[in-house]
């Protein structure tokens, strides 16, 4: 390869170099096709983390459902009732459940060593678990679960294979079973068992459509919860961004002043 | 009194005049800016500069607020950021500045330089200027690998782990320096405690140091320019170059145009994707940093990429390393490896000017390969943009001196507008 390289550059025609030109230009296009071939696709969560109707929810769905096990330890409750527009006393009586104060952060009273001996691991701190999977992975993840009996927790997930976490929406959502087919291997001697897809098992008490808001209100939560100040960070973007498109506008007619003497 | 008054001709009275006959403020001022000639014919890629020593004051000030409320331990500098991000204050706002300040220095700097590469800026009489500028580059990087270390996320914790790992490759001594580098047998309380102490003192105050003796290198020789013209060569009676303008206000005012416009981009930037597709701050990172669990794939950040694929692309961990010091370090014979009797690459023939091409693409396509978990395709990919990243320098004796330039003219290309 590298005589290839020396050779073809040192040939002294406009020919050759644009060979080389091309050939390292298709080598770019390969380098990232090669690179995109391997990622999963998760479903798009779809959230707006400037609903303030589906974050009230999902700091409801997050209390009642998540913080048992699951701490949100640098999420101030006063915080949150000035960001979802709640008073302090909605927080105290619908989200605190432990008796701590309102400038306290989500914590809860599992200890971290119980929790790695009843599920095998510490249930992680949830938040900034949005900005390190993504919201699609924990949407997706929320979908996700199946029967297995072959799980200590009777459940499994297809987005974390193994998964410690039990199937705690499983009442709302009802339960899911993995449906496979038959596929003939390559060779034709042995039918494969091919994963298809989640197929619906026993019913839950909310619709699909429901269950389907549920965590989407949820996983918008967990995003807000990730970066409380996102919001008002995008808003000050529009103004500080038009504010210097202005400046530059004068700054650019400023020069031109200037330098209109230099010839 | 007459000497004074002398070195500070054009000192006006009253307090600036009690000054200059102490201190030679208004001399300095017209040395180094004020009566500085500037070549007039500077193009887009001449904003650089000014632009990165606007982002160095931006790391300072930016980095003495974060200080502030920072603390550096294991135990506590996780949640301290967190505790920037949340509670203080108008934190989120410093802390995003900081970091994207971070990435935004290395692509001004890797544009400033490929500015010196185009026009030949490192020529006689700008050695020492390039060098100088090396230096800078080089502190920056380490400034850099340190302050990732910082938010002792679990990329920082690992990527540190697997750098620092690299200095174990050297023969005999090689263990023992990667335990001297850490202060521990593996990254920790103690390496924070460090980095943090190399990070917001040592390696800013050397940062600052060299930026000045660049800028007094510079007005000393002064600029070169796209045409690669030495515009003291032609000066008019006054003694000025024909070619040259004053600094200010002339410079003063477009790089005060430059600046606005990086503004811009910068804070569109840190107001809408402050992670920049987790490319400026990873998704790895926002998970604290633990002992037990490496993250999926561990990638330094995007702008030590071209140097890490170098590094995966050798088989050999040793020649590896040897191959990436040497990849950085090769920058710095430029003024030496080059022996076109041109500057500039508007005279410069064709075999340069393919080469510099392929050398960028080459520089990319690094970049972009030691971002991505190693395939046999991309490892290969990787050797072959190795090849040409080498070749770019090595046969750079041979080409420069066999390639066909053209006649450079007496005076600077301007159109004036």
């Amino acid at each position: 390869m590298k005589g290839q390289i020396a050779n073809k550059m040192m040939n002294n025609t406009m020919n050759k170099m644009r060979t080389l030109k091309l050939f390292t230009l298709s080598l770019i296009g390969l380098t990232a096709f090669s690179v995109q071939a391997g990622e999963g696709g998760f479903m798009h969560a779809n959230n707006d983390v400037s609903n303030k109707a589906s974050l009230q929810r999902g700091a409801r769905n997050f209390v009642n459902y998540c913080s048992g096990c699951h701490t949100a330890k640098y999420v101030r409750y006063n915080r949150l009732a000035v960001d979802l527009d709640l008073s302090d006393t909605q927080v105290k009586d619908n989200l605190i459940f432990t008796g701590v104060k309102l400038t306290d952060t989500m914590n809860n009273n599992m200890e971290p060593a119980d929790g790695k001996s009843w599920f095998g691991k510490t249930p992680p701190d949830l938040s900034l678990i949005a900005r390190s999977r993504g919201v699609d992975y924990l949407y997706t993840f929320l979908h996700s679960f199946y029967v297995d009996p072959s799980r200590p927790t009777g459940t499994n997930n297809t987005v974390l294979p193994g998964a410690a976490m039990p199937h705690v929406l499983w009442e709302l959502q009802g339960l899911q079973k993995a449906v496979y087919e038959g596929k003939t291997s390559e060779d034709g001697k042995r039918v494969d068992k091919v994963f298809k897809g989640l197929e619906e098992e026993t019913k839950g008490k909310l619709s699909p459509e429901e269950y389907d808001q549920f965590v989407r209100d949820t996983v918008n939560f967990l995003d807000y919860i990730g970066e409380p100040g996102q919001v008002e960070r995008r808003n000050l973007g529009i103004r500080v961004t038009g504010f210097l498109l202005v400046l530059f506008l004068l700054a650019y007619a400023l020069k031109k002043e200037y330098w209109k003497d230099i010839k | 009194m007459s000497t004074e008054t002398k070195n500070n001709a054009g000192s006006t009275g009253g307090l600036l005049g009690w000054i200059d006959a102490r201190f030679p403020l208004t001399k300095m001022w017209k040395e180094q800016w004020g009566d500085y000639y500037a070549p007039k014919n500077f193009n887009f890629w001449y904003y650089f500069g000014s632009i990165a020593l606007l982002v160095l004051v931006l790391q300072i000030i930016t980095g003495i607020f974060l200080t502030m409320n920072y603390k550096p331990s294991a135990e506590g500098a996780f949640a301290s950021v967190e505790y920037i991000m949340r509670d203080v204050p108008w934190g989120w706002l410093i802390r995003y500045m900081h970091s994207t300040g971070a990435s935004a220095f290395f692509v001004v700097v890797y544009l400033h330089m490929f500015r010196g590469l185009m026009y030949g800026s490192y020529k006689n009489p700008r050695e020492l200027l390039w060098i100088f500028g090396m230096l800078i580059y080089l502190v920056l990087m380490a400034e850099a690998f340190m302050g990732y270390l910082l938010p002792w996320g679990n990329m920082s914790y690992w990527g540190a782990q697997v750098i620092t790992n690299l200095f174990g490759a050297i023969p005999y001594v090689g263990t023992a320096l990667v335990e001297w580098i850490r202060g521990d047998y593996f990254i920790s309380d103690v390496t924070l405690n460090r980095f943090f102490a190399l990070h917001v003192i040592a390696l800013p105050l050397a940062l600052v140091f060299l930026v000045v003796a660049h800028l007094l290198a510079l007005h000393e020789v002064g600029s070169n320019n796209p045409d690669g013209i030495e515009i003291k060569k032609n000066k008019g009676p006054n003694g000025k170059p024909l070619d040259g303008i004053p600094s200010h206000p002339y410079y003063s005012v477009k790089d005060f145009m430059g600046f606005i416009f990086f503004a811009l981009i910068f804070a569109g930037i840190v107001l809408f994707e402050p992670t920049f597709g987790s490319l400026f701050l990873e998704k790895a990172n926002f998970d604290p940093a633990d002992r037990l669990q490496t993250p999926d794939e561990i990638a330094p950040v995007w702008y030590f990429t071209p140097y890490y694929a170098i590094l995966r692309a050798v088989p050999n961990k040793l020649l590896g390393v040897v191959l990436m010091g040497v990849a950085v370090m090769i920058f710095f014979l430029l003024p030496w490896l080059d022996r076109s009797p041109v500057k500039s690459i508007r005279y410069r023939g064709w075999l340069y000017k393919s080469f510099l091409a392929v050398f960028v693409i080459s520089f990319i396509g690094l970049g972009y390969i030691g971002m991505h978990k190693p395939t046999p395709l991309l490892t290969l990919e990787s050797r072959i943009f190795s090849l040409i990243y080498f070749a770019f320098f090595l046969l750079m004796p041979w080409y420069t001196k066999v390639d066909k330039t053209k006649p450079v003219p007496d005076r600077v290309t301007f159109h004036s507008h």
